[in-house]
């Protein structure tokens, strides 16, 4: 009986501790969408099923290993088997089964809804980072880590959002059905936003596709969950979810930006404002794998600084950064970076770190380039 | 120990018996492990998983068009690294009636400095509206070639079943380009790869 | 249904003709190197395995520590995240295949024959063979970190593209260095199911076996059924790497998730193939330590057989998040939660076991009793990740990491710790040392436990596995889990010394070294000479079937 009480005080304990723990943060959130909810829900129900489950299997346990001990003089018995028992035993763990997959299926079927959507966007994984394009938009852009490298290496205090910080977030509409088709560019990546209860893989060649519905306006953050290589830790999803207004005039916006950009390919740029342009490309994409010196880590990603073919050929130079290369991380930039960006960036290369060849590269030829 | 038993003893029998009867499951197994690709290309497209699309070209089906409903079909084009090739739609999506035939074209254009191959790999979403889009003209997994600088537009001739599941109002095509290198060509093109080029 | 374990086995025959050591009917063998490398004999072949795993364990230990310190706090000190990557990738595959697998053979190897009463092994040369493999294998595949572009770094998982088009160069020695591994694990199950079926004493039918005989002949099936499956797999790897095909690669019209499908269709069975052997060596020591036969023989062969087979119907859950239609979703998660019932049902028999026994807390014992407790702990977060749609949140976080690594080390490890314990007297002649054993025994649950039960947390709270870095909310968590880490590794030294000093010297073990021990091993003279059973022992099961 006292071994009994002291085991049931002690799960209590345990149990009280529970409630404790979620609010530290230290249990799957709520969400902020209809199936985050129901997930978490599902997840603490069975969850409450395995810690009682636990309380009785192994309550018994310690109660044998206490009252049956042989210090205290226990004497064994001989039986070692009892049908009843041994059927009882078999149904009812086969009948909670069946009660846990009830509302695991209604859940899982309420996922899978291929209604229509008021908003697509496709999502791409690429080596190391993501791109959203909003169809039928004229929206598009690529996310990537915004966190600094002093703060990786600890040169830096960490802040807040310690590598959950992006250079773009995806925005949102709240209250609106967002469908996302999703595809990599390279190798299997995973999209995933913990409080939007979405992780879906992103499969070179195939098209996944998720949907969310946002209730509450907010920035959720979440990571890259397949390893794809060498910076896997490193792509970070934000996502901000704004009231529809909002969202409408952001969208608004970005499309005039587009525009904007777009006109500015036909005007001469100046070289330095191709450098300084061309700096904060280079930063945001390319210094992942090239690294900020332009040192590159051979064998996987060539340097560039001093790298002799890229000075020599300005041709073979801008093919590489539009077209990209098969079966390597290089990927193919034509479609991910404008061309007054394309211009920006190869012009910064090719006159950075002693690579002074003077040369400058306009937006218009790059243009150019992808059209003819 | 072993020696000390003659060859033939019910055990020594028994051993060699034991021996030759894995030994042919394992080679069962393994010859089981190539054959689950093939069967995994016949469960994806019956079951549609993962969006693999039948590449054959495959009969219209003069069925009545379903005029109560209406589906859009996307069209997404995507190009690949090393491969300095666009890929263009005339249309980016198109509403049908189930049962009705339509057509669409798509642009592809080398704006490389030397000719090259590439082939469009497709894929459909949601995948139980896969085996329900007939693609009865289709470039798909065809090889192309394009001279520097030059275009071509090909047809994608598709129908949508009537029995689409209910639920399913919108569906979505993704063409992927990927570069083929012709002189690995032959190779490539596995079983499935091949049936396209009949299409 | 057939109770099991008589009393006492009438064996005086056996132990007679053992006694005498080494008969005069076998030549010397040669002395040094040469006779390792030459024995066929059962009992040294078994310690070679136990050694070669004790060694692996060790390598894919360092492995983990150098995951475990990069990952003490947050930011990037001691690795980049290319060596991270090669260093969980290889403390994977070397704890899979390396240290946990070999040392289910090396003890089977020991301990099949002693408890079916064979004299040795049905195919002694061939036994000799699988186990040189194993060094050659995992030699080469530990070159690998030394070739340029590093060795593997796409996780113990291998997903394809990632293994094939965007691996380092030295993929293609990965895949030679896991055909060898591969051969040698199919041989080492001929010749163990060789041995079951045709080798047992008269008179002792499949249903008079011990578990750990049956485990191991399930075990054994099962790996005659995928090993020939993952060797398929890599081969097709390595006709996309080096031959131009397309089995993985959709610019060629391959599909990388056909990759996946056929790994897990290999690596679920694989997982049970860690762990159905420690349902069986659990089995065999909760009886004697309880004084008590084991309740429910039948009914432990039975759910034994039932996870096997049900093993070959659930590979889809490790992919819950490709894309998978939805009657795919449901069809997996309802196999995976079957799996809960049979698994219920050895927990449960472990259990009425102990019940009304007269139990003692000897080291095997210990050992015994955590693995039914963390056991059941990562079977109830195998029992969350069957939920599909909670799966969504827990796939690939730190929660995963913490299932598999509760049923693997203080499942799986704990259960091989468990037989050395059971068994080192049967092998020395000497028990080992209790204090240390016990401090081993201690010091091992608190510091998989300080290391393994955070993870719950920081996968719950949003952390994914595989990077070398993290935000700064996971930060406690994984200092716990590192701390941990360390603490389990060292006191592994203690074990090693431990069973130095058993091998020395120490209180003697009389044959029949555990009191309540009944199964035919403990009828041959502690240690166990190097020909046992030469002629078979009669075999008498005391309750008529």
């Amino acid at each position: 009986m006292r071994t009994f009480i002291v085991w049931m005080a002690g799960c209590l304990v345990v149990t009280l501790m529970v409630p404790v723990a979620m609010a530290q943060g230290w249990n799957m959130p709520v969400g902020v969408t209809d199936v985050s909810r129901e997930v978490h829900s599902l997840h603490m129900t069975i969850f409450w099923i395995c810690v009682v489950i636990g309380v009785v299997v192994f309550g018994v346990m310690f109660y044998s290993l206490f009252r049956f001990r042989r210090s205290r003089g226990a004497e064994s018995a001989n039986f070692h088997e009892h049908t009843t028992v041994e059927v009882i035993w078999t149904a009812i763990p086969l009948l909670i089964l069946i009660g846990m997959a009830v509302p695991a299926t209604a859940t899982l079927s309420k996922m899978y809804d291929p209604s229509d959507a008021d908003l697509d966007v496709m999502i791409t994984g690429q080596q190391w980072r993501w791109r959203y394009e909003y169809l039928g938009e004229d929206v598009a852009f690529t996310s990537s880590l915004a966190t600094s490298r002093e703060q990786i290496r600890g040169a830096e205090a960490r802040d807040e959002n310690y590598l959950l910080e992006v250079d773009e977030p995806l925005v949102l509409p709240v209250d609106r059905k967002v469908r996302f088709l999703l595809t990599s560019d390279d190798v299997i990546h995973a999209w995933w936003v913990p409080e939007l209860a979405v992780k879906q893989d992103t499969i070179p060649g195939f098209v996944n596709e998720n949907w969310v519905r946002i209730n509450e306006p907010g920035i959720y953050r979440g990571q890259c969950a397949e390893l794809c290589g060498r910076d896997h830790g490193f792509m970070p999803v934000v996502v901000h979810a704004m009231e529809e207004e909002e969202f409408d005039a952001w969208l608004v916006e970005r499309k005039e930006a587009a525009a904007q950009e777009a006109m500015g390919v036909d005007r001469e740029w100046e070289m330095d404002e191709l450098m300084e342009r061309g700096e904060g490309v280079y930063g945001n994409i390319c210094a992942s794998c090239h690294q900020p010196e332009g040192q590159g880590s051979p064998p996987a990603f060539p340097a560039l600084a001093g790298n002799q073919q890229l000075i020599e050929d300005v041709e073979w130079h801008l093919d590489k950064v539009i077209n990209g290369v098969s079966g390597a991380a290089m990927p193919a930039f034509r479609n991910t970076l404008n061309p007054v960006e394309i211009a920006a960036v190869v012009t910064w290369t090719r006159n950075a770190w002693g690579n002074d060849t003077g040369e400058l590269v306009q937006p218009a030829e790059v243009a150019e380039r992808l059209a003819d | 120990m072993r020696e000390s038993r003659t060859t033939d003893s019910p055990a020594d029998r028994g051993v060699r018996r034991t021996v030759r009867r894995t030994l042919v499951a394992l080679a069962g197994m393994f010859a089981f492990a190539f054959a689950l690709v093939p069967l995994y290309d016949v469960f994806c497209q019956v079951t549609g998983l993962n969006g693999k699309v039948d590449t054959s070209g495959q009969a219209l089906v003069h069925e009545e068009v379903d005029e109560s409903r209406m589906v859009t079909v996307q069209f997404v084009t995507r190009g690949s690294a090393g491969l300095p090739w666009n890929l263009e739609v005339e249309t980016r999506q198109m509403r049908v009636h189930p049962g009705q035939s339509a057509e669409v074209y798509f642009a592809f254009h080398n704006s490389g400095a030397t000719g090259s191959w590439a082939r469009a790999v497709p894929s459909v979403s949601p995948s139980n509206a896969n085996r329900h889009l007939r693609k009865v003209t289709c470039f798909c997994f065809d090889e192309q070639h394009l001279e520097a600088g030059e275009r071509l537009e090909l047809p994608l001739v598709f129908q949508l079943g009537r029995d689409l599941p209910p639920e399913v109002n919108t569906v979505t095509l993704v063409y992927t380009l990927y570069p083929v290198t012709r002189d690995e060509a032959p190779l490539q093109s596995r079983a499935t790869a091949g049936k396209g080029d009949e299409a | 249904m057939a109770p099991k374990l008589p009393p006492h086995h009438p064996v005086e025959q056996s132990t007679s003709t053992a006694a005498g050591g080494q008969a005069a009917e076998h030549p010397a063998p040669p002395r040094g190197l040469m006779r390792w490398l030459l024995t066929t004999n059962h009992k040294e072949i078994g310690s070679l395995y136990l050694i070669f795993s004790l060694t692996m364990f060790f390598i894919g230990g360092i492995f983990a520590l150098v995951v475990r310190a990069e990952l003490f706090q947050p930011g990037l000190q001691l690795v980049n995240p290319e060596f991270f990557n090669q260093m969980t990738t290889m403390h994977g595959l070397i704890m899979v295949f390396g240290a946990i697998m070999p040392a289910f053979v090396g003890l089977a190897n020991w301990m099949v024959p002693l408890q079916i009463g064979a004299p040795d092994m049905a195919l002694p040369r061939l036994n000799n063979f699988s186990f040189w493999l194993l060094p050659v294998a995992f030699t080469l595949l530990l070159s690998t970190l030394l070739m340029p572009g590093g060795g593997p770094d796409f996780g113990w998982t291998f997903y394809a593209p990632l293994s094939t088009t965007y691996a380092p160069p030295s993929t293609t020695f990965f895949i030679l260095s896991m055909h060898i591994a591969g051969i040698s694990s199919i041989l080492g199950a001929i010749n163990i199911i060789a041995t079951i079926l045709n080798l047992r004493a008269p008179g002792m039918r499949l249903m008079d076996m011990p578990l750990f005989v049956w485990t191991w002949l399930i075990t054994a099936f099962l790996l005659i059924a995928v090993m020939p499956v993952l060797a398929g797999v890599i081969t097709m790897m390595l006709l996309d790497i080096n031959f131009g095909t397309s089995f993985f690669n959709a610019a060629g019209g391959g599909d990388p998730v056909l990759f996946q499908h056929l790994f897990w269709f290999f690596g679920h069975p694989e997982v049970y193939i860690m762990i159905l052997p420690a349902f069986g060596i659990v089995s065999a020591i909760i009886p004697t330590f309880s004084r008590k036969p084991l309740f429910g023989y039948a009914s432990m062969v039975y759910a034994t057989a039932s996870i096997a087979v049900l093993s070959f119907l659930v590979w889809a859950h490790h992919m819950f998040t490709v894309g998978l239609p939805l009657v795919a979703e449901l069809f997996f998660m309802y196999t995976t939660m079957l799996i809960a019932v049979p698994t219920g049902v050895k927990v449960f028999n472990w259990i009425s076991t102990m019940f009304r026994g007269s139990i003692s807390f000897e080291p095997p014992m210990l050992f015994s009793l955590a693995f039914v407790v963390q056991f059941t702990i990562g079977g109830f977060s195998g029992l969350m990740l069957a939920i599909s749609p909670a799966d969504f949140q827990y796939h690939d976080t730190y929660f995963v990491v913490a299932h598999f690594h509760y049923v693997l080390v203080p499942g799986a490890l704990f259960a091989i710790l468990a037989g050395v314990y059971y068994w080192l007297p049967k092998w020395t002649g000497h028990y080992p040392h209790l204090k240390l054993s016990q401090w081993h025994f201690w010091l091992s649950v608190i510091g998989v436990n300080l290391t393994f039960f955070p993870m719950h947390f920081s996968g719950l709270a949003g952390m994914p596995r595989r990077i070398p870095d993290y935000a700064l909310q996971f930060a406690d968590f994984n200092l716990a889990s590192s701390l941990g880490a360390f603490l389990f590794g060292a006191s592994q030294l203690l074990f090693v010394w431990l069973v130095v000093k058993c091998v020395r010297g120490g209180e003697k073990a009389p044959a029949r070294a555990w009191e309540g021990a009944e199964d035919l091993e403990w009828s041959v003279p502690s240690p166990a000479p190097l020909h046992t059973f030469e002629h078979p022992p009669t075999f008498r099961p005391d309750t008529p079937h």
